[in-house]
């Protein structure tokens, strides 16, 4: 049903030899209402899923999100423990058939405290992929569209915060605002968002810089222009749609990125803090002197379940990279 | 409409572009009009500043590096040059529209065909969806695209070039233009279509007694279609004329290599009159004559002063050379 068809039909309506306008005109229309052909729309969306249905590596990616995105929305699916339910006595507890990853550091249930961190991670994520495609295709569009000083500004200030490496730039933000343990947690979590995005955004501002600038000359945009469209009705219709494909991939395959740096900063003490459940503050826990000897299930539950996150939507990446644009690779 | 309506007028209209290197003259004092039901027919080779002029009269140069630096555009007697932006805009789609040469890269490939016809309606007359879905039903039924109904959802490419050079027309004839620009319409196309969208121009033309610009570098494109030529070259206009008695007789030494040049079945195993040489760099422009280089009639007044400039030869003719008596004459 969504095959391509196979000979485009008009095809057939063009004589190979020469005639008379008039009669080519008529035969094409004659030719035409016994070749009523059935067409399917094929969007680039629709294009790139048909691409992707095919890859196993986006049915493993997807799987795994689906599962790591409904372990942050319902924890409780997952588990029926709580997580902030810490017997002291049962502190560093090996694995066991009533605790399957075992106890922390404060006798909290790992596999418990696992799930609900999911939550974190996956927000952090997804917030700074999305503040950050907001910022930088806003500011991207502006650069790449009205260039001259406006673009060499945008271009120049986006330098400067290129220039400071994502985990640095997050330390010190995060140490200059430090959150405390009254802090509420979506404050603290919004807190993480911003650091992340004020120095993710150069990356996208320059992926859509470039590919507006090589949309913006194209004849579709020019004839948009001399039908009448006015600027704004060129922008939002025609070039902003066409440059978005690699800021989507690359959001994508960032937002693995950003799940990792905000891992490190809780992981510094930084990031999320108690009473926000986080991957990267049980893997700091679990690190401590000693205790990845003596009680190992308390860092490698919680890493693999960060490291399979991370992987997930980077591979989510590459795959919608390979369906949207063959020629990124 | 008044029929004999003089839609257009272009008045001594120059474009520079002002690039790293130096300035480009791409156009030189251009002056043309046209009238209602007329089709004028621009005629020239790559760099002659066809395309530009079209852009300058739709106001869509890229600036910079273009600009237009002096002459008048005159729609229906007002000039579009010194309009605010604003108000040209409503110019563009409804007065004058334009079609492009290259079909599949003037549509958006990421929205369906239909859409962007539609969009024509929605954005100039707010119409709603349905309604604008119908008319561009109508539209690509008008422009004879078969199934139109099946076909309004689908996308660009799944157009083969002709059908996609006939969507185009539909939307720029959407919105029932007085003037439509073709920039070298069937140029992508291959030699049957080229004859059907020339054909289907007409058609619309004769329709909505439209004034029709048909931008081209070939000869026999023009041939059937057009009533006046306007031969350009290095950013002038080197000959104006009917288009029968241009053939019959050019009256410019260039025009007259153009029709040399054309291979003829009657002339079959001589050599065919190419114009030797390439046309001047705008940069630097030669003195006098601009096609003096290349032409077999220069004499010294060629090479020197100002280019000539476009003079009448006989009623309705007009030719920018010192010596059009002799290639006038010249049989």
């Amino acid at each position: 049903m969504t095959e391509r068809p196979n000979a485009e039909p008009e095809n057939l309506t063009q004589p190979q030899i020469m005639q008379p306008q008039a009669e080519i005109d008529a035969s094409a229309r004659e030719v035409n209402l016994d070749l009523q052909p059935a067409i399917s729309a094929r969007s680039l969306g629709a294009d790139a899923w048909e691409a992707m249905r095919r890859s196993p590596l986006f049915w493993i990616s997807a799987s795994l999100i689906v599962i790591f995105v409904l372990m942050a929305i319902f924890p409780a699916l997952f588990t029926n423990k709580d997580p902030y339910d810490c017997p002291l006595e049962l502190a560093r507890e090996a694995p066991s058939p009533d605790a399957w990853f075992g106890k922390d550091l404060l006798g909290c249930d790992v596999y418990a405290r696992t799930i609900y961190g999911a939550r974190a991670s996956i927000l952090v994520g997804v917030l700074t992929a999305f503040v950050t495609a907001v910022i930088g295709v806003g500011i991207g569009t502006a650069g790449g569209y009205v260039g001259r000083w406006v673009d060499t500004l945008l271009s120049r200030t986006a330098d400067v915060f290129f220039a400071i490496p994502l985990l640095l730039g997050g330390i010190l933000i995060m140490f200059t605002f430090p959150s405390t343990a009254e802090t509420p947690y979506m404050v603290v979590v919004f807190k993480v968002v911003i650091a992340m995005a004020i120095l993710g955004w150069p990356n996208i501002f320059r992926l859509m810089r470039s590919s507006v600038i090589q949309v913006n000359p194209l004849e579709y945009v020019q004839a948009a222009r001399a039908l009448g469209g006015s600027p704004w009705r060129v922008v939002t219709s025609h070039v902003v749609p066409n440059s978005m494909v690699p800021v989507i991939v690359v959001s994508t395959i960032d937002l693995g990125a950003y799940i990792a740096t905000e891992a490190t900063l809780s992981f510094l003490g930084i990031g999320l803090r108690e009473p926000a459940i986080s991957w990267g503050q049980a893997i700091s826990d679990a690190s401590g002197l000693g205790y990845i000897r003596a009680a190992p299930h308390m860092l490698i539950f919680p890493s693999v379940f960060l490291s399979l996150t991370v992987l997930a939507f980077i591979m989510m990446g590459e795959v919608v990279r390979d369906a949207m644009d063959p020629k990124l690779r | 409409m008044n029929t004999n309506e003089r839609l257009l007028e272009v008045n001594d209209l120059r474009v520079e572009f002002r690039m790293r290197d130096g300035i480009a003259h791409a156009i030189n004092g251009v002056s043309f009009d046209l009238h209602a039901r007329e089709t004028l027919a621009i005629l020239g080779e790559s760099g002659s500043g066809k395309s530009v002029t079209a852009q300058a009269i739709m106001g869509i140069l890229d600036s910079p590096p273009g600009f237009v630096t002096g002459g008048e555009v005159k729609f229906r007697g007002t000039d579009l040059l010194t309009q605010p932006e604003k108000e040209r805009r409503k110019v563009r789609g409804p007065g004058i529209s334009m079609i492009f040469q290259d079909a599949l890269s003037s549509l958006n490939p990421v929205f369906p065909v239909g859409w962007q016809i539609a969009e024509m309606f929605r954005q100039h007359r707010g119409m709603n969806r349905a309604d604008a879905e119908a008319k561009a039903i109508e539209l690509m039924e008008r422009v004879h695209i078969p199934a139109a109904r099946e076909r309004v959802r689908a996308y660009p490419h799944q157009f083969s070039g002709g059908m996609r050079q006939r969507i185009m027309i539909a939307m720029a004839i959407a919105l029932d233009p007085v003037v439509l620009i073709a920039d070298e319409p069937t140029t992508a196309l291959d030699v049957t279509v080229q004859a059907q969208i020339m054909g289907l121009l007409k058609e619309l033309q004769d329709e909505a007694g439209m004034g029709l610009i048909l931008i081209t570098h070939d000869l026999g494109v023009v041939a059937d279609v057009a009533d006046r030529i306007a031969v350009m070259y290095a950013g002038r206009l080197v000959e104006t004329s009917g288009v029968v008695d241009l053939y019959a007789r050019p009256a410019h030494p260039y025009t007259k290599g153009l029709l040399e040049s054309i291979p003829r079945l009657d002339l079959k195993g001589q050599t065919l009159n190419a114009i030797g040489g390439l046309p001047p760099n705008l940069l630097a422009m030669p003195a006098g004559c601009p096609f003096h280089p290349r032409c077999r009639y220069a004499v010294d007044i060629c090479r020197e002063g100002e280019p000539p400039p476009l003079e009448e030869v006989v009623a309705g003719r007009a030719a920018a050379c010192h010596r059009v008596r002799e290639v006038y004459g010249d049989e």
